[in-house]
């Protein structure tokens, strides 16, 4: 503002940035629409039931996602069950419970720093500290503990090895800071003077938080979840590190099972030079998306629904 | 209360025991135990892959072929070809910075820009309906980016120049930007909203245009917020792995030429765990090198960002 201009001038400057928002709020549009267009006009000639159902092949018109169409819902489930719980105990903790002191404040600013590590330097953490518990058990996995059959569901060994079990572990660490940060956030909603009536009751902390505070940021703390789920489902590249890319022909059977993954499937085609396999992995990002827009459409419907306002 | 029959009484008085007190501590100390051993996880998780990517690099290092001075003083990085092995990382961060710097040219000013039209221009029916148009492509699998450069972005750079390889920087420095863009976009915008009206009534009182108002007082007022989105989106774009494995090819060289093929950090770490090399060599302990030198930057950015968010956060209350 340090030189004057005539009002025709600023008039036309506004007008010019109004033209460049709309040109550049429209890049993402168009740019979605491209990419969703261009996917299904790719996958859709070779998306079927068979498709679905098939294990994987040399031959694309054979080849199929059901290995790591359920692979991703062994694993995904896996990381969920297990980083739901640790991650919003973190969060009530953090918002609810601890002081403000040097300690939790290293916590947050940790907890901001691993939501800012890729997701590639996690594969090496779990393939350290789950494929192979730091090598304290042996390193060749013809040593392992093991108990149970190796057919039944119940059957276990130490180190987990390329397991559902260790890639879901992994996926919890990635997946793991957002869930606290979307917890925290969901906390932090609630009107403070909810947690002063409880309190004013004779309730403990606890009390009040189970009975208050945690219903109150349930629909928030879904819809993180979900989110957070939704990028678990996506991600590839951690348990690429843990376990490369197997060529798998069944289904897992228990939690020590090899396994592949939808993302990575898509990965191992769309490497490929061959123009048909091309095609394949179009029609299993078709699957993917189809995957991830449900989870997103639960989202959008959880934050409506049970949105009640709080005052 | 005389008309209660026994039973319900009972029942009532069983839902509302009286504990003693002790008892209730007792519970109150178990249950803030567990959620602070829960909280103390996360700094595990840090220690952990510090301890893990020190170990292993100091173990890298310690092959006679490795020195400290090569890593950081030669610029060829040809680790697995070829009769003399060459470990110098400058190539590799190279490849990195040019997919960052061609994804950042694109995605901060187009996010920046989307995100104040967002925030001061748009009505609330158009946010209704780019919002989810940004959700979706924030949700999207970064391997379907990489598709996306492979299949489509990469032959549309070869229609304009026969220049472009069938694997480029270019193709995937732009997919890992539209990657980023909603990122950009929704964490500048919740820095913009932020402002208060106040701000903006002011300077509209004083005559200002809605541009005048939108880049002069209410961008400068929000700035910490968006200098932390960029530098949270870099982040992102460096640590960015499916995307460069897929289109940016496989050749460590430096170059600023974004129709040649790079190969970033990530993108080694994905051909050394895809098996090519044994798993005591020297190529693949250089992959753990290569991981603690990428931890080391985007930690380092984050903390640049945490600072500056925290620095320079203009208060309005």
């Amino acid at each position: 503002m340090s030189t004057p201009r005539s009002a025709s001038q600023r008039v036309l400057s506004n007008r010019v940035f109004l033209w460049l928002c709309l040109c550049a709020i429209n890049i993402a549009v168009v740019v979605l629409a491209v990419l969703l267009i261009s996917i299904v006009w790719q996958g859709w000639g070779t998306l079927s039931w068979q498709f679905l159902g098939n294990f994987a092949s040399r031959k694309p018109s054979e080849a199929g996602i059901a290995a790591s169409l359920w692979g991703s819902v062994w694993v995904c489930t896996i990381c969920g069950v297990v980083a739901l719980p640790l991650g919003i105990g973190t969060a009530v903790f953090l918002e609810e419970f601890a002081k403000k002191s040097r300690f939790t404040r290293i916590v947050q600013t940790n907890i901001m720093n691993l939501a800012g590590v890729p997701s590639i330097v996690y594969g090496i953490l779990g393939l350290t500290a789950f494929a192979r518990m730091f090598g304290v058990l042996g390193t060749n996995a013809d040593d392992a503990l093991s108990w149970g059959d190796s057919e039944s569901l119940w059957y276990v060994r130490l180190p987990f090895g390329s397991s559902v079990l260790a890639g879901g572990l992994t996926l919890m660490l990635v997946i793991l800071p957002v869930v606290i940060i979307s917890t925290q956030e969901a906390l932090r909603s609630v009107p403070g003077s909810l947690r002063a009536g409880a309190m004013a009751l004779g309730a403990t902390r606890w009390q009040t938080v189970w009975g208050i505070t945690l219903p109150a940021a349930i629909p928030g703390i879904m819809t993180g979840a979900i989110l957070s789920m939704s990028r678990a489902i996506g991600e590839s590249a951690p348990l690429l590190v843990l376990g490369g890319i197997l060529l798998v022909f069944n289904t897992p059977q228990n939690l020590m099972s090899d396994f592949a993954i939808l993302p990575l499937q898509i990965y191992n085609w769309a490497g490929r030079p061959q123009p048909a396999f091309h095609e394949i992995a179009a029609s299993a990002i078709m699957v993917q998306l189809v995957v991830l827009l449900a989870f997103n459409g639960v989202a959008v419907l959880i934050r409506q629904k049970l949105q009640k306002p709080l005052q | 209360m005389t008309s209660l029959p026994s039973s319900s009484i009972r029942d009532l008085r069983q839902l509302g025991r009286p504990k003693s007190v002790a008892l209730r501590k007792l519970r109150e100390r178990v249950i803030v135990g567990t959620l602070a051993l829960a909280a103390t996880f996360t700094i595990l998780v840090t220690t952990t892959i510090i301890v893990v990517l020190a170990r292993e690099t100091i173990g890298f290092f310690e092959f006679p072929d490795v020195s400290l001075g090569e890593f950081f003083g030669s610029t060829q990085w040809n680790p697995l070809l070829g009769s003399e092995k060459h470990f110098g990382v400058w190539p590799l961060i190279a490849g990195t910075l040019l997919v960052t710097v061609i994804a950042a040219s694109f995605a901060l000013p187009v996010g920046l820009i989307s995100a104040v039209y967002l925030s001061e221009y748009a009505s609330p029916r158009v946010r209704a309906a780019i919002k989810p148009a940004l959700e979706i492509l924030a949700g999207i699998p970064t391997v379907v980016y990489g598709f996306f450069a492979l299949t489509l972005i990469t032959p549309l750079l070869q229609k304009i120049s026969p220049a472009f390889g069938s694997y480029n920087a270019m193709s995937a420095g732009l997919a890992t930007g539209i990657m980023i863009l909603p990122i950009v976009c929704s964490l500048s915008e919740d820095a913009l909203r932020a402002v208060p009206r106040s701000l903006r009534d002011g300077a509209f009182a004083l005559g200002g245009t809605r541009f005048d108002v939108s880049v002069k007082v209410v961008v400068p007022a929000a700035l910490s917020g968006i200098v932390a989105a960029f530098l949270l989106a870099i982040t992102r774009a460096i640590g960015e792995t499916m995307i460069v494995a897929l289109a940016a090819g496989g050749i460590a060289q430096i170059t600023a030429n974004p129709a040649e093929q790079v190969q970033t950090m990530t993108a080694y770490m994905v051909q050394i765990f895809l098996g090519d090399a044994p798993a005591t060599g020297v190529e693949y302990k250089s992959s753990y090198a290569v991981a603690a030198m990428l931890f080391v930057m985007t930690f380092g950015l984050t903390m640049v960002g945490q600072w500056v968010l925290h620095r320079f956060r203009e208060e309005y209350d």
